[in-house]
């Protein structure tokens, strides 16, 4: 294992050529293995100055991808944030939350991941540093199925990036039980209201798919809707071609779909509150 | 850069330390095996249980996802580290500690709460403790102690002869909120093989063996099969029906079976990449339902029946005839996981020629006695010394590993050591056995029982394990704790190649129940009468045959309905109100009750209690009764401490080892407070007349035992035993006394008549919940729960049983589903967590049974039985989906709810 404590260390580590698989909070990678140990060469980026915590940028805000749940939970964000810090307290237990990272969620790229949805509604990239430079990329086009990204074999997550976000977001996870559970489905909204209206409206869906997908019909059906109208307004035919739920222990793909649509409602009824 | 090789120094419980493993291993792992601290338990290995709770500069983290390198120059602290404080007192005094494997993890993330947040609210310490799973208490008397944190606050001590009805604290508990309980895992001598199975990866598959010789050879390791076992290779809870290979031969009948034995050194077999052992498998398709016309799962069963249970009491057909409504159910229900936090542990060594095996256990003389038999050996050869027991449920009943770590240790030579992984313990041992079950049941206008038919079909897996118990146990109690005078109940027990079926508190009954108690509901709304009314109409009263024509007295069944009608009443209310003012959720309350026969089913089950006192005074109580968390160690002692007379803090116990406790049986069948109770009552009392006796002083007399005597003292004033002066008995014991009991019962005959049982437990369960109509969700939000115990021994560790009982009916109710190769952890495999348990009020009712000791019950297994159904009923009542296939997933009640508004 390799704890760098600068990035151009990490970096040059990442890019050496051997293969080695980068750690942060190390809540997915133990559990994928039997052993007591992590097997192979494990770059650990938890080490790292610089890459954990949240600022504010010129224009919006940086989380470096070692940022616990925890730091998410304790730092003053805007309300556009609700829905990340509201994901935050529901990723596993209080010990999951002190150790797994941002960074970490979106690379491991579980189709159940917690964060994505309240990241995708506020159209997070994320920076992707290499020996080469660094790139950045759209959330969206970051995480490609399940399990996949667009992380190049010598890059490294390095920061999620955010836009100034306005209005308010939320976000509703179901699943069979409490605390430690793992989504049926879940979704994230954030809204902007104005005399009445929704003027901006984000709403992105998890566990319903490969990966999770922002309901981009749905939002532009209900730009500029009244607030009262809204819920009402959320159909299966703007909703259910987004998604492609299967059939699984939790739920079946049905349900799932059904679910969606209810959520979609409470999410934004929560965001517009 | 900081490589790996060094040496990780941290500050480890205020304590310079460093370690010089593997940067990447997992912190839990490196403070077991390199750093000597076993209080910090694994259960799961991946961060789903939180047993391995540690604090990381006063941060909550699981030890098992934290690797060594990240803790440098870092402060960690353990159980060990936490100086005795009011958190732990706390946890003592409110009964927060059952079997105590979750506890450590409990106290930590506990602690790191109350550092920030002194005096919590319930929903802070359930949100705080949320990643800590307990599958014992239910999570209330945790919350308990979390939320009443005090200084000096003091433990209840009884006096001489008063100890029973008292809420002492456990007599174990110390150590179990200390860090220093010793469960399987946790004790093994230096130099101990570390020993592993080789499983089958398929359900049903043959297999052939490559060149094991040169693979060991290249490991450094030694491989056993089962060509290795010198005795029986087969083994069975049940002798007449032993059919399971401890290691298979030549096929593998369910996904998990071992196969092979790998041994080796600890440092080699860490790292030992088990993939690439020397197996073949030739997969076949397997069974995996219960129905006719599939090929045999094992060749001496070809039509796949086990065994068929069956119970015929006047004519059930004339009484359905009869009824003004008959109401019909099917119901399904799936495998359910024990799911006890801590996975199958244990170590053998050899002690001269006899074979000493340390492992956790429910029943030492069985695991004894099968042990033997597989590896040619004589009982008296081997010895079994139970670890303290991270849960049990029934599942610790069978043997797992025992013959396993035994035969290393025998061919061998050296100690042998296995720790099942989770995956292992999931796959590889007993499950609640699925049923398919149909029940009719018909009533007449009046609301009374006329007739009942039921019929199930219970999933046994490839071998028969409890599946005789299940397939008996379900007929004798299917009609409920209810009169009904025509019945016809008949059952079988089917081989498959899904997991074993086993023994899971209540053997069958909680699923019957779910079929005989919405069927109720059905007939109470078909007759349009008050549930808990068509109930209260029909409960079994003293004089009354069961339907084994059984006449019982002392039931209390119906003192705990009556008991549920304030709340009822008030709840019926309530939720009318509720549901009046709209939205998404609809409230719901529903009600179900319990009956369950103590001890086997018209079959001896007899304990032995041995008690002593030393010339020194010392009075020392032998209780064989296996502890598992449920209380034994205390109630026992406390009841033999009453009939002696003497203060329970008095005694010095011995607990069960083959070698120096007589026989008390099996910790199951909700057995030891009445058989094994009783034995240790009456050996209490036997020692008493002797002292009586030898002082000629009369009944009512005092006795004090200490500092090399007897004093006992009545209205004639004192007379004094010198301990010394006394002939010596048997070894070390001035004075000694030894008591059997077996409870009188009388054989079933072919149709299930007889009196199976000398002591029933009844209870009753009231459940509230509320629906999610958009989504179908259920959140149980109260249960109350009346349990007649006969006499209470010790109402803190009643009401323990009673949530703990509750929480795994509600898991079974709402969430829990075993599928093979599918949900093999602690996150696919959900039970609940703190934040899933409802509001719990106990009612302790106390109806004496003539047999019971002092009219005790027994109470372990009815707890969970009522609960189901109740919710199922509650369910239904909220949302009018009537549910008759478990779990209720969300989906399922979700188009439930569908299908009843249509």
């Amino acid at each position: 294992m390799i704890r760098p404590r600068t990035l151009s260390e990490a970096i040059s580590a990442a890019g050496s050529g051997d293969r080695i698989v980068i750690a942060a909070g190390c809540t997915d990678l133990f559990p994928a293995t039997q052993r007591q140990s992590l097997a192979g060469r494990i770059l650990d980026l938890t080490a790292v100055d610089g890459l954990r915590g949240i600022a504010r940028t010129g224009d919006g805000w940086r989380i470096g991808a070692a940022t616990t749940w925890t730091d998410v939970l304790r730092a003053g964000l805007p309300p556009a944030f609700d829905g990340l810090k509201a994901a935050a307290r529901q990723v596993g237990g209080v010990q999951i939350q002190n150790a797994g990272t941002v960074g970490g969620n979106l690379c491991n790229a579980s189709p159940a991941a917690d964060g994505v949805p309240p990241l995708l509604t506020l159209d997070a990239q994320v920076e992707l540093a290499s020996v080469g430079g660094v790139r950045r990329l759209p959330l969206a086009e970051f995480v490609t199925g399940p399990r996949r990204t667009a992380l190049g074999p010598s890059e490294i997550l390095t920061a999620v990036l955010l836009p100034e976000a306005q209005g308010c977001g939320s976000f509703v996870k179901l699943g069979a039980r409490a605390y430690l559970v793992i989504s049926i489905v879940m979704v994230a909204a954030r809204v902007v209201v104005a005399d009445g209206r929704l003027t901006q409206v984000a709403v992105a869906v998890g566990s319903c798919g490969p990966v999770a997908a922002r309901m981009t019909e749905l939002e532009a059906r209900l730009t500029g809707a009244r607030v009262a109208d809204a819920a009402g307004m959320v159909s299966a035919d703007l909703v259910a071609p987004a998604l492609s739920p299967i059939d699984d222990v939790r739920a079946d793909a049905a349900y799932r779909t059904d679910a969606a649509l209810e959520l979609i409602r409470r999410a934004l009824d929560g965001a517009m509150a | 850069m900081n490589r790996a090789a060094g040496l990780t120094a941290f500050t480890l419980n205020g304590t310079a330390v460093a370690v010089g493993c593997d940067a990447g291993r997992r912190l839990s792992d490196a403070l077991r095996e390199e750093l000597g601290l076993r209080g910090t338990k694994i259960g799961c290995d991946a961060g789903d249980c939180g047993a391995c709770t540690v604090l990381l500069d006063g941060a909550a983290v699981c030890a098992c996802l934290t690797p060594v390198a990240r803790v440098a120059g870092r402060q960690v602290t353990t159980v060990e580290g936490l100086a005795q404080g009011d958190l732990q007192d706390a946890f003592l005094r409110h009964g927060a500690a059952q079997c105590g494997i979750c506890t450590p993890g409990m106290l930590m993330a506990g602690t790191a709460l109350l550092a920030e947040v002194p005096h919590p609210t319930r929903m802070q310490a359930e949100a705080a403790l949320g990643g800590v799973l307990c599958r014992c208490t239910g999570y209330a008397k945790i919350i308990d102690a979390v939320c009443d944190v005090r200084p000096a606050a003091t433990l209840l001590e009884p006096v001489a002869g008063q100890s029973v009805g008292q809420g002492i604290a456990r007599l174990d508990g110390q150590a179990k909120i200390d860090g220093t309980e010793s469960y399987g895992a946790d004790h093994w001598p230096v130099g101990a093989l570390v020993v592993r199975a080789i499983r089958s990866p398929h359900a049903a598959a043959g297999f052939v063996f490559g060149d094991l010789t040169g693979w060991a050879a290249a490991c450094r390791v030694t491989v056993f099969t089962a060509s290795d076992i010198p005795g029986l290779n087969r083994f069975g809870v049940i002798p007449a029906f032993a059919d399971q290979p401890a290691l298979a031969e030549d096929q593998a009948r369910f996904r998990g079976e071992a196969v092979a034995l790998v041994a080796g050194e600890a440092e080699g077999m860490a790292g030992l990449d088990l993939s690439d052992f020397p197996v073949t498998w030739d997969a076949m398709d397997p069974v995996l339902d219960t129905l006719p016309g599939a090929r045999a799962v094992l060749a001496e069963r070809p039509d796949n029946v086990l065994v068929r249970g069956r119970v015929v009491r006047g004519d059930a057909g004339a009484g359905l005839q009869r009824a003004a409504h008959v109401a019909e159910v099917s119901v399904q229900t799936a495998h359910v996981e024990h799911a006890y936090i801590e996975p199958e542990a244990g170590v053998a060594w050899m002690e001269g020629d006899t074979l000493v095996i340390r492992a956790c256990t429910q029943a030492p003389v069985m695991d004894r006695d099968d042990t033997a038999r597989i590896l040619g050996l004589p009982p008296e050869r081997v010895r079994i010394i139970p670890s303290a027991v991270g849960g049990g449920f029934g599942s610790k009943l069978d043997i797992s590993l025992q013959p396993l770590i035994g035969l290393v240790a025998l061919k061998t030579g050296r100690p042998a050591r296995m720790v099942y992984s989770r995956m292992e313990s999931m796959q590889s041992t007993t499950k609640r056995h699925p049923a398919r079950m149909t029940a009719r049941i018909g009533a007449d206008a009046s609301g009374r029982i006329t007739g009942m038919a039921f019929d199930g079909t219970f999933d046994t897996g490839p071998y028969s394990s409890w599946g005789p118990t299940v397939a008996n146990r379900v007929p004798v109690h299917a009609s409920g704790p209810y009169y009904v005078p025509g019945y016809r109940a008949e059952t079988k027990a089917v081989h498959t190649n899904g997991p074993v079926g086993g023994a899971f508190r209540g053997f069958g009954v909680p699923q019957a129940a779910v079929a005989q108690e919405v069927a109720f509901d059905d007939l109470a709304l078909a007759l349009r009468m008050d549930r808990l009314a068509f109930r209260r109409l029909n409960a079994l009263q003293d004089g009354q045959a069961t339907v084994c024509g059984q006449v019982l007295t002392g039931v209390g069944i119906r003192a705990c309905l009556a008991a549920l009608q304030p709340r009822w009443d008030a709840a019926l209310a309530e939720t009318a109100r509720f549901n009046a003012s709209g939205g998404a959720a609809r409230r719901g309350i529903g009600v179900a009750s319990c009956w369950y026969g103590c001890g086997n089913t018209g079959l001896p089950n007899p304990s032995t209690v041995r008690a002593g006192i030393t010339d020194a005074g010392r009075i020392v109580l032998h209780q064989g009764a296996t502890e598992i968390g449920q209380g034994s160690n205390t109630v026992i002692a406390q009841i033999f401490a009453d009939a002696l007379g003497v203060p329970v803090g008095a005694l010095t116990l011995v607990g069960p080892d083959t070698a120096l406790t007589p026989d008390c049986g099996k910790t199951s069948a909700s057995r030891q407070t009445v058989v094994t109770g009783k034995a240790a009552m009456r050996s209490g009392e036997r020692l008493r007349a002797e002292i009586l006796r030898l002082t000629n002083r009369g009944e009512d007399a005092r006795i004090s035992v200490g500092d090399g005597r007897i004093v006992v003292t009545d209205g004639s004033g004192a007379a004094e035993i010198d301990l010394a002066a006394l002939p010596e008995g048997p070894p070390g014991y001035r004075l000694v006394a030894e008591e059997t009991y077996d409870p009188p019962t009388v054989p079933l005959d072919a149709d299930g008549q007889g009196a199976p049982y000398a002591v029933y437990g009844y209870g009753a369960q009231l459940a509230e919940v509320e629906v999610d109509m958009g989504l179908g969700t259920v959140k149980v939000t109260r249960i109350t729960a009346a349990h007649d115990l006969g006499r209470v021994i010790n109402p803190v560790l009643a009401e323990g049983q009673i949530q703990g009982g509750i929480a795994q009916g509600l898991g079974m109710a709402l969430m829990e589903e075993y599928v093979a190769g599918r949900t093999e952890n602690l996150h696919d495999y959900l039970i609940p967590t703190t934040g899933d348990m409802p509001r719990i009020d106990s009612i302790l009712i106390e109806v004496p049974d003539p047999e019971g000791p002092m009219g005790a019950k027994g109470l372990g297994e009815h707890v969970l039985i009522p609960t189901a159904p109740a919710i199922l009923n509650a369910i239904r009542h909220a949302s009018g989906a009537r549910i008759t296939r478990l779990p209720a997933l969300p989906h399922r009640v979700l188009a439930a709810i569908r299908e009843g508004s249509q």
